[in-house]
């Protein structure tokens, strides 16, 4: 092995986890979205909310799995330090994340009277979840700072990620739901769009403070003029996304998807800034990926596995939502109208 | 208490929370893949009444072990944050693949298994029921692999404290991975069996029994009375594997204080390691020998034989008792319900009421088997992570003890919550199977292909 791919092997890893902590934050990011907008509504709108992500959250979620599966197989000196360093929030988001994932199955599965305290799990963990992340986010970039300015920083990104994923399930549910349903993830949307907006800007004008390292990457020439597209890309699809929202009439003509399909994009330009500003560190200001990193013969075995199932998984993900595309539907495990009632035999 | 002993308390909750739902899942999809086959060769509803019960038990299940699994990649982490560092360049990989390969696998295609019938053909839909059964299996070869090398390792080499791989086959088909991976196979086969059958005699007495009930029993039963004495057979095979290659587990399973010859087997008794000797043990003299060695006058290794270095001998002990008491049973109520099934012509309604509730009551016989052969084998692994070689002390984390009590308590807080539920919403599913169907479902034509 030359010394060039030990170099470079390290960072293929640092992509994959980021891409697969993108990837979740997209994906479950409209779960837990969908799952905070269920207070809003009735009944009958929130099976069918549930039923819009049910075939999807478990997919979902695994990517948080491989994100975390990779800083711990491949940056195992890394996964130590950032997760003893976030050990409560972590464990806060895990029984978040519990709450909501068991919460799918008991709400249509336990006795009717329970059905209001499993819609209350499936929200509150959705929230735990959310803030959690946006917690844990935000302490991760400003290298764990204990400092008021830290704290302050964190905060602001526990408050703006649960925004910014309501935006997404939002998205989703005017894309898989139409009527009444899909007018409440309108107006949601629309409500919880200029807040988003506001804290991302100040989000990005603060990250320099926590971090002045940021500054010398960003505000120089010619990186500065490089970079502008990056800022210029999500103010031009926050208001695609605003437009849509102020015309009903896009939506119902069917571009409901640009509310989606814009949110999205503002998350994986966020994804490309945060990561160009924290390059080549793991652990900011404390460990680069070549530090962290196993041992080259430990990634080289790992790296054939990515290359042989990371473009399958892609593919049989994309048959999925080919199945479950279009409007959603109620759920049911059977395709038959049910027989079991006429089916029994008289004992 | 400090920060070690809450940290194995907090993993030994997790994995055990944890390994309840795997253990129903694994075997249960290869079920629910044998009912759709029968289906569809018979035409006959029942079966498709049994697959579609059944289904909504294993998305309950699966949900539940998809959560919990979730807390345990976090916790290799967070609580040993040190194993990774050593063993990471072994580890790791085996995680990984077990990711890549098993979870996706799974957790996509659960979506087409549980909800796609109607909006694919039943030949995908099958396919898809028998890709998560695979992806199921194929999740239990690659963490079995891994937790058999810290039992046996095999194929490494150890440079300045790190382990790296010598040799990945022999990493894989470490000495006690085939053995364990059929022993935890097969408990997961009578685990659902039993579940099965259980909550189908439950069913039985409580009259919400269907033609799926029926059919579902009468494979759980089968199924029992086969895989119960291969499981004998298998846990035999293990175990003089594990006096091969750990025999200061085995010192502690067996109670056995000196290296002695012919030595005889303890039923039961009281291991007190302050004296070191078995208070009120009721013993039978070369037992002992004969089953661990297959031969009455073989010296068997005693604890004295391992200073500082063997598990506590009293929860190893117990736990072995425990797992084949429960085996025992196992047998007799499998074998005297298959005898019963045979002279009533294959009729479960006709089966005898106390066999109906001796069945009920072994629903979750299996959980408890699998609990304590798990802390059989974790504990008789101690004081070591990685066996012979990296002591669990040496990779603890250092996070504060109140931390670690606090999230310790939230989990126990959850995972009890969790439980009373889940067990509710079985019994009450088996008592209403049918006010949960779908009733208003639109008739499909046909089973068109992937619709756009």
């Amino acid at each position: 092995m030359t010394a060039g791919w030990s170099t470079l092997l390290p960072l293929i890893f640092m992509a994959v986890m980021g891409l697969a902590l993108l990837a979740y934050v997209i994906l479950d990011g409209y779960d837990l979205g969908v799952g905070l907008l269920l207070p809003l509504a009735d009944d009958a709108h929130q099976d069918m909310m549930i039923a819009s992500i049910g075939p999807f959250w478990d997919a979902n979620e695994t990517w948080l799995v491989l994100g975390v599966g990779v800083l711990l197989v491949a940056f195992p000196m890394a996964h130590g330090i950032v997760l003893q360093a976030l050990y409560l929030p972590a464990a806060l988001m895990l029984i978040g994340l519990i709450l909501r994932g068991v919460a799918f199955d008991f709400r249509v599965k336990a006795p009717q009277q329970y059905k209001t305290f499993w819609n209350c799990a499936f929200f509150t963990g959705s929230l735990l979840a959310s803030v959690s992340q946006g917690w844990m986010l935000g302490s991760y970039i400003t290298g764990f700072d204990s400092h008021w300015l830290g704290l302050a920083f964190s905060l602001g990104i526990a408050a703006t990620l649960p925004a910014a994923y309501v935006l997404l399930g939002a998205g989703w549910l005017i894309m898989k739901a139409d009527g009444s349903l899909q007018e409440l993830a309108v107006s949601s949307a629309r409500r919880v769009l200029w807040p988003m907006g506001v804290a991302l800007i100040a989000i990005s004008a603060a990250t320099p403070l926590v971090n002045p390292e940021v500054v010398a990457k960003w505000f120089n020439m010619p990186e500065l003029f490089m970079l502008a597209p990056v800022p210029i890309c999500c103010a031009l699809a926050f208001f695609a996304i605003r437009h849509v929202l102020h015309n009903p009439r896009l939506v119902r003509a069917g571009y409901g998807w640009i509310v989606f399909a814009a949110t999205v994009l503002i998350f994986v330009l966020a994804f490309l800034g945060l990561a160009y500003s924290i390059y080549p560190d793991i652990v900011i200001g404390r460990m680069t990926v070549w530090d962290a990193a196993v041992s080259t013969q430990a990634l080289n075995v790992l790296f054939v596995g990515v290359v042989i199932t990371l473009p399958a998984i892609v593919i049989y993900t994309i048959f999925m939502y080919r199945v479950f595309w279009g409007r959603a539907t109620a759920l049911s495990y059977g395709a038959f109208a049910d027989h079991s009632a006429q089916a029994k035999e008289p004992p | 208490m400090d920060t070690l002993i809450l940290s194995r308390m907090q993993f030994a909750a997790n994995i055990s929370f944890h390994i309840l739902f795997p253990t129903i899942t694994i075997a249960l999809c290869w079920f629910l893949l044998f009912f759709r086959v029968r289906f569809m060769q018979t035409k006959n509803p029942a079966w498709d009444e049994a697959h579609y019960f059944w289904t909504k038990v294993f998305a309950l299940t699966f949900a539940l072990g998809v959560v919990s699994g979730i807390v345990m990649s976090f916790q290799f982490g967070t609580n040993w944050p040190g194993f990774m560092q050593k063993a990471g360049n072994i580890a790791g990989p085996l995680l990984g693949y077990e990711v890549l390969t098993a979870f996706f696998l799974e957790a996509t295609f659960l979506g087409v298994m549980l909800y796609g019938r109607g909006r694919v053909s039943e030949r995908v839909h099958l396919v898809a029921t028998a890709l998560v059964a695979f992806g199921t299996t194929l999740s239990a070869f690659w963490i079995l692999a891994l937790n058999s090398w810290m039992q046996t390792p095999a194929g490494y080499e150890i440079v300045q404290g790190k382990f790296y791989a010598k040799d990945w086959l022999a990493v894989l088909i470490n000495p006690s991975f085939p053995y364990r991976l059929t022993h935890v196979l097969l408990a997961s086969t009578l685990t659902t069996s039993f579940l099965m059958a259980g909550l189908s005699a439950w069913q039985l007495i409580k009259g919400s029994a269907t033609n799926g009930s029926y059919k579902a029993m009468r494979c759980a039963i089968i199924a029992a009375a086969i895989a119960i004495p291969l499981q004998f057979l298998a846990g035999d095979a293990h175990g003089l594997n594990t006096r091969e290659h750990q025999p200061a587990k085995i010192a502690a399973i067996e109670a056995i204080w000196h290296t002695e010859k012919g030595a005889a087997l303890t039923l039961l008794g009281w291991p007190d390691e302050t004296q070191g000797e078995t208070l009120h043990g009721l013993k039978i003299p070369k037992l002992g020998s004969l089953i661990l060695a297959h031969d009455p006058d073989a010296e068997i290794q005693g604890l004295d034989a391992f200073q500082r270095a063997h598990p506590p001998v009293a929860p190893v002990f117990w736990g072995f008792r425990v797992m084949v008491g429960v085996g025992s049973l196992m047998l007799l109520v499998a074998w005297t319900s298959a005898w019963s099934l045979w002279r009533r012509r294959g009729d479960v309604r006709a089966l005898p009421r106390p066999l109906l509730y001796g069945l009920s009551a072994m629903s979750l016989s299996g959980w408890l088997a699998t609990l304590a052969g798990w802390y059989v084998t974790e504990i008789g692994r101690q004081p070591f992570i990685v066996y012979g070689l990296v002591r669990t002390t040496e990779v603890a984390t250092h996070i504060a003890p109140a931390n670690v009590a606090l999230t310790l308590t939230a989990y126990v807080l959850v995972y009890g919550l969790l439980l009373v539920t889940y067990v509710g919403v079985l019994k009450y599913m088996a008592e209403n199977p049918v006010s949960h169907a779908p009733t208003a479902w639109p008739a499909q034509p046909d089973f068109a292909e992937v619709s756009p």
